[in-house]
Formats: structure tokens, C-alpha cells, sequence
């Protein structure tokens, strides 16, 4: 890790700041009902206590390997998951737990997982990194920066192969933009029209490396480059859930009724590290920038305020969802902690669709080579 | 029964296929307009159209990453690379997607791809162009890989690979594509896992995969000839699954064993052979396990040097009879 001498904080141009009261009214938020509103709140709440709760078991050392946590970036994962209809799919990087949580995983499966138990949504063999949950069209979490990109124009590629009237959300980090697989990606989706909403949530930050140390660009920012690939662009302020919404649902309405991508970059922040191994985020980044964002630009502080203020919530119904929240993270907790972990057979089990189904295997021979 | 070439062969178990299931799709660089830099592909964009025969850009870990993605909900794209020596530019989709996703998923997902294209050397196209990586992909639990010396296997282990729902990768060889031999015209399909005995013998078991076969029944015929030594060879067909059952029932007959590879030694293909004959027939053994794999280093150029580096008939006898 090369020593910085100065905090630069990242070259982003920050957005207006939101006013919920006026976005709220726009044509992808007006026709919302007040229970919906309010789920909204519940569920971005979920998310951050589901984190918080991970983040304790992490340094209780119930949690292995790496833990890249979504404190901050709440709004989107909720924003965009409800705006997705039946045949609309998504597909994350690592920073997945709000994806997971938004499309309707428990957080009993989410946390076991971390815990590498056998009750967890991937049978323990995923880890932080790897929530997938296919019966609510999500497909991962993924490791590899960008490796997902491609199979975001995958998803895309099938819906319409399928003739399915749909688009696929592939959510990526600023950091991924400049990997050669994500280039790729944009080509072809353009080149074949696929229905794919690439989102870009930039948090300013790949890791350790500011977006002005890291990316060339015009001036406009990182999605700007998508003009060079005569995709549809635009940017939105993470910090408004109505601002996502009624951005986002322009570049779904595109994908599913014209088969066009988008490339989106929703401005948002981390609180907390890249992952909680990241001992150098308060070197990297400035105290007052991050207090700034704390402070200021909160997305949940803000929709609460909008809830207050349009007497859609009062103060017991929003400590009631928050305790809510908090119990829910916490039962899942002991439910993690008192499940059993896999057995040794377990490793070699979900390796091949075949050998997971021996009545239709049709290979013969030795496929595992352990002695 | 007709008469077809290895290249007709792997294309009409991919015409098959394609009639059979609609989801079948072949994408990859000039495999439609251009009717496939190898031929491979030729005339399928006119019969098909180009919904289910795609000429992609020259973006390996893009289309393939692409493919990858489509399979998950449930396409099943067939995919060409103009030579496996260009999977390295989509190593993280081939390996870190394709093999990983079900695993990591916990069994939720299947990836039911097929990448296919040459792989061998032999043809002066230099180092970058002539990769065998069966022994990579072999290396990756999540992965099958085959490897069909003629056309009878072309067909039929292109035809099973296309039907398995995990994925399976096919290892041709542009120096085999004009081979020819008699494929039965009713469908059939060929098991993956299975090895076959090209040449029975008794004196020595020669244990090859793809073109190195060919040259196995040519050092055999040599021995027989000259040598009066009747040599076996097994053709592996499967290198992930694999028979083991053929190659140790061959040993344990003959009691000596040659293996022969394009693959280079280190953690080649042969290398995982020979530890299954030491430890599975080691007291029917009356020599040291022998290999020969290309010569340790980069595909050389010039021809006459390439040829050298890579086995032949006379390098086999010349092996055979150190140790018979």
C-alpha cells in the first residue's frame, strides 16, 4: 500500500442536493402508496442493522475472510430492486448483502452464510462474497472486480432470446470501470441491443484509490464513457431514493420495451472500509469527508426526514421499525451461531450439476481424484 | 455409415443438436457470415439464421462471460474460440465463472456451456497460437474436458457434450479437422468418461489423447513391423471424467506403459496418468511408467524444429524400446 501524503478526496463532482419533498413527486414515485413508502424505510434500515450486526460477529471472529459492508449505499439496492418486475433480474460484485436482503432473502440464510454454515443461503460454500438466490432472479455476488459484467449482458442476452419482455441490473463499483472484461461488456450490449441497466455505484473509491487516481475520463464523469459506445448515460444522486427511482426506472423502461442498455453511475458512500480489512479508509479519505457524508448526506437520514415531514411516519413508528430491524439481525445472529456448519462429505457435493443428480447422469468414468 | 471428415462430423452433431433444442445457440468469432475460420461452422448461419449461429466481436472473455450468463437461464450457448490458445484472454469467465458459480451458489445454479475450437500445435503459427490446455482445464474441479482423436468421437462426444448441463469443454485440432472415417448416420451419442481401445496388444500399452493418438498407431504398426513387439493403444477420448478403469485393465495386461501428450511435461496430462498406473497396478508393473510430452518450452516456429518438438511415431518407438 503506497503511502499517500495527502487525503485527496476523490475527483467526483458531488450532485445538487436532493429534495425529497420535489422528487417524490416525479412520475416513477407520484402513484406511490404510504405503505410502500414506508417499506422502503424499513428495508433500507434492514439492511444497515443486517450489516451492523455482521460487522460485530466479524470482530467476534465468527466471520471468515472478507466482509465489504453497504453502510451508506442503502438507497440503491432498495431503490432499484423495487422497481423490478417479473421478468427483470440482477446481479451484484461482493458488496451484495442489500442486493440479497432487497430481493427478499432472509437474514437468517444471509447471515449463516457468513458464519459458513450449512443453513447458510449457500450451504456455507460461498461466503460474504456469493449470495445467490435464483427463484428471486439474483444472481450473485461476485469476487472477481468486473467479472460480472459480462454475465450481466448474459442476462440480458437471454431474456431476449427467450423473447421475454425484461432487462437485467448489473450493478458494478467504480473500480470496476476500468477492467477490460466491463469494456467488453458495453460493446456487445450495444452492438446487439441487450436490455441491460449497467449501475455504476461510486462510491468514489476502488479500495484505496480515489476515482481521480484511478480512471480517465471525460469531464461529465466515469459513465460519460459510455458515449463512446453510443450507449444511453445519465448520472443520479444516491442519496434520494426517489432520485434512483425515477432514473433508474427511465433506463428499465429503455431496456424492456426498446432492447437498449444504460449505463448509470449513482453517486453515493461508504462509511466503512472497502472491506472491514481496509485499515487505511480514514487515510485514503479525509475525516471531514466522511463526516460530511455522515452528516449530510445520509440517504436513510434523509428519507427519514421526508417520512417525518410528510407525516408519513412519526417518531414511535420510526424507532419501532429500528428496533424491528435490530431484533431481526439479532435473531439471525443466534441463528447462525447455533447452526451446525457442513460435514466433510459436503465439499465435494454441488461441484457438477451431474453427480448432483445421479438418476440423470449419463457420464462415466472418475470425476473426483482424491485418493 | 458414411464416410465424413472429423470437421463434418463435430458439424453435424452441432446441426443435431441445434433441431433438437431450441436453446442451443453457437456464437463466436466468424462462425456465421465468414461460415468459420476452420469451416467448422460452414453453411449453419444459412440454415439456422443468425438468431442461432452469432458471429461475436473479438472479445473472448466478453461473448464467453456473455455465454455464461445466458446459461444460467437455461440458453445453452456453444462457443467457438478460433484456437484454445485464446481462452487466456477469458481465463476469469472459464474458470472463476463457469467452474465456480454452482459451487459457490450451493448448488443453486448450473452452467450448461460448451466451448470448443483447436487446440494442438504442429501448424507454424509460433508460440501464442498452439496451446493444448486440457491439463489446465482438467485441473479445475467444475470442469469437463474431452479430448476426440477422429471422427466417430468428434461426433458423438460433441453431442453428449452439448446435452450435459455442466460445462464441457471440447479440444478439436485443426490438423485432424480433414481426417476421415465412418460415422453412423442415426444419432448416437458418446459417454463422456469413457476411453477406448484403439489397438489391441499385448507386449506394451501406449496411452494417448488426441492427435498423439494418431501417432501412437503409427509407432504401433512400426513396432509390429520391425520390432515384432504388438503394442496397445488407448485413446483417453475423456480427460475429465476419466476412464481409469481402461487405462489400468490395459497395464495390467501388458505390464509396461508409455504415455504420450502434446502437453509439456510439467503437470501435463500424462503426469496425472502415470501417478494413477504407479498406484494402481504398481506390482503388475515391470518398468518405470514412461512419457513423452512436447519438448519443454514455448511452441517454436520453424518448422522443421516444430515437428521435432512435438511427438512422433519414431520418438515413441525409439521409448518404447528402452524399456521392452
Amino acid at each position: 500500500m503506497t503511502k499517500t501524503t495527502d487525503t485527496k478526496k476523490s475527483a467526483r463532482t458531488k450532485p445538487t442536493k436532493a429534495n425529497l419533498a420535489q422528487e417524490a413527486k416525479t412520475p416513477a414515485n407520484a402513484k406511490l402508496t404510504s405503505e410502500e413508502l414506508i417499506g422502503f424505510y424499513r428495508e433500507m434500515v434492514r439492511i444497515r442493522r443486517f450489516e451492523e450486526r455482521s460487522l460485530r460477529a466479524y470482530q467476534q471472529g465468527k466471520i471468515a475472510g472478507f466482509l465489504h459492508l453497504y453502510i451508506g449505499q442503502e438507497s440503491i439496492a432498495v431503490g432499484c430492486v423495487s422497481l423490478m418486475e417479473e421478468n427483470d433480474h440482477v446481479i451484484t460484485a461482493y458488496r451484495d448483502h442489500g442486493h440479497a436482503l432487497a430481493v427478499g432473502m432472509s437474514m437468517d440464510e444471509c447471515m449463516a452464510e457468513l458464519f459458513g454454515k450449512a443453513t447458510g443461503c449457500s450451504k456455507g460454500k460461498g461466503g460474504s462474497m456469493h449470495y445467490f438466490d435464483p427463484s428471486k432472479n439474483y444472481w450473485g455476488g461476485h469476487g472477481i472486480v468486473a467479472g460480472q459484467t459480462p454475465l450481466g449482458a448474459g442476462l440480458a442476452y437471454g431474456l431476449k432470446y427467450q423473447g421475454k419482455k425484461g432487462c437485467a441490473l448489473c450493478f458494478l463499483g467504480d473500480g470496476a470501470v476500468n477492467q477490460g472484461a466491463f469494456h467488453e461488456s458495453l460493446n456487445i450490449a450495444a452492438l446487439w441491443d441487450l436490455p441491460v441497466v449497467y449501475i455504476i455505484e461510486n462510491n468514489g473509491y476502488s479500495m484505496g484509490t480515489s476515482q481521480e487516481r484511478s480512471s480517465a475520463h471525460p469531464e461529465e464523469g466515469i459513465a460519460a464513457r459510455a458515449n463512446g459506445y453510443n450507449i444511453n448515460w445519465a448520472k443520479i444522486n444516491g442519496e434520494s431514493l426517489f432520485d434512483i427511482r425515477e432514473g433508474v426506472k427511465k433506463a428499465m423502461d429503455l431496456a424492456r420495451d426498446k432492447s437498449k442498455p444504460s449505463l448509470l453511475e449513482i453517486h453515493t458512500y461508504r462509511y466503512q472500509g472497502h472491506s472491514i480489512a481496509d485499515a487505511n479508509h480514514k487515510k485514503y479519505r479525509s475525516k471531514e469527508e466522511i463526516d460530511d457524508y455522515r452528516k449530510n448526506h445520509d440517504p436513510i437520514i434523509l428519507y427519514r426526514e421526508y417520512l417525518l415531514e410528510s407525516k408519513l411516519l412519526d417518531d414511535d413508528g420510526i424507532k419501532e421499525i429500528d428496533l424491528a430491524a435490530k431484533e431481526e439481525a439479532e435473531k439471525s445472529a443466534a441463528f447462525a451461531e447455533k447452526s451446525e456448519f457442513p460435514v466433510e462429505e459436503d465439499i465435494l457435493k454441488d461441484v457438477y450439476w451431474e453427480e448432483d443428480n445421479p438418476d440423470q447422469k449419463q457420464s462415466e468414468g472418475r470425476i473426483f481424484f482424491n485418493d | 455409415m458414411s464416410e465424413i471428415s472429423y470437421r463434418q462430423a463435430l458439424k453435424n452433431a452441432m446441426i443435431e443438436e441445434l433441431k433438437r433444442d431450441e436453446n442451443v445457440v453457437i456464437i463466436g468469432e466468424e462462425v456465421a457470415e465468414y461460415n468459420g475460420a476452420y469451416k467448422v461452422t460452414e453453411g449453419l448461419l444459412k440454415q439456422f439464421g443468425p438468431k442461432r449461429i452469432v458471429d461475436a466481436p473479438i472479445s473472448e472473455a466478453g461473448f464467453i462471460g456473455m455465454g455464461i450468463g445466458a446459461s444460467m437461464l437455461g440458453i445453452r450457448p456453444v462457443m467457438e474460440l478460433m484456437f484454445w490458445s485464446f481462452a487466456y484472454v477469458a481465463w476469469d469467465q472459464i474458470i472463476n465463472n463457469a467452474a465456480s458459480v454452482r459451487y459457490m451458489s450451493g448448488g443453486k445454479i448450473n452452467v450448461p456451456i460448451v466451448i470448443r475450437g483447436p487446440a494442438n500445435g504442429g501448424t507454424g503459427v509460433g508460440a501464442t497460437h498452439s496451446h493444448t490446455p486440457e491439463n489446465f482445464i482438467a485441473n479445475t474441479p467444475g470442469l469437463k474436458v474431452v479430448c476426440p482423436s477422429n471422427p466417430y468421437d468428434a461426433k458423438g462426444l460433441m453431442k453428449s457434450a452439448i446435452r450435459d448441463n455442466d460445462p464441457v469443454y471440447v479440444m478439436e485440432s485443426t490438423i485432424m479437422y480433414n481426417d476421415v472415417g465412418e460415422v453412423p448416420d442415426e444419432d448416437y451419442t458418446v459417454p463422456l468418461g469413457k476411453a477406448k481401445v484403439a489397438r489391441e496388444g499385448t507386449d506394451i500399452s501406449l496411452i494417448a489423447h488426441g492427435p498423439s493418438v494418431l501417432v501412437c498407431l503409427e509407432a504401433a504398426e512400426v513396432l509390429k513391423a520391425e520390432h515384432n513387439i504388438d503394442a496397445e493403444v488407448v485413446d483417453l477420448r475423456s480427460i475429465r471424467p476419466l476412464d481409469e478403469e481402461t487405462i489400468v485393465n490395459s497395464v495390467k495386461k501388458t505390464n509396461r506403459a508409455v504415455l504420450v501428450e502434446e502437453n509439456k511435461p510439467f503437470c501435463g496430462v500424462d503426469a496425472q496418468i502415470a501417478y494413477l498406473i504407479q498406484n494402481q497396478a504398481f506390482d503388475y508393473l515391470d518398468a518405470p511408467v514412461q512419457r513423452i510430452s512436447a519438448i519443454d518450452a514455448p511452441a517454436i516456429y520453424s518448422p522443421p524444429l516444430e515437428k521435432i518438438q512435438l511427438p512422433k511415431a519414431n520418438v515413441v518407438v525409439k521409448k518404447v524400446l528402452e524399456i521392452c
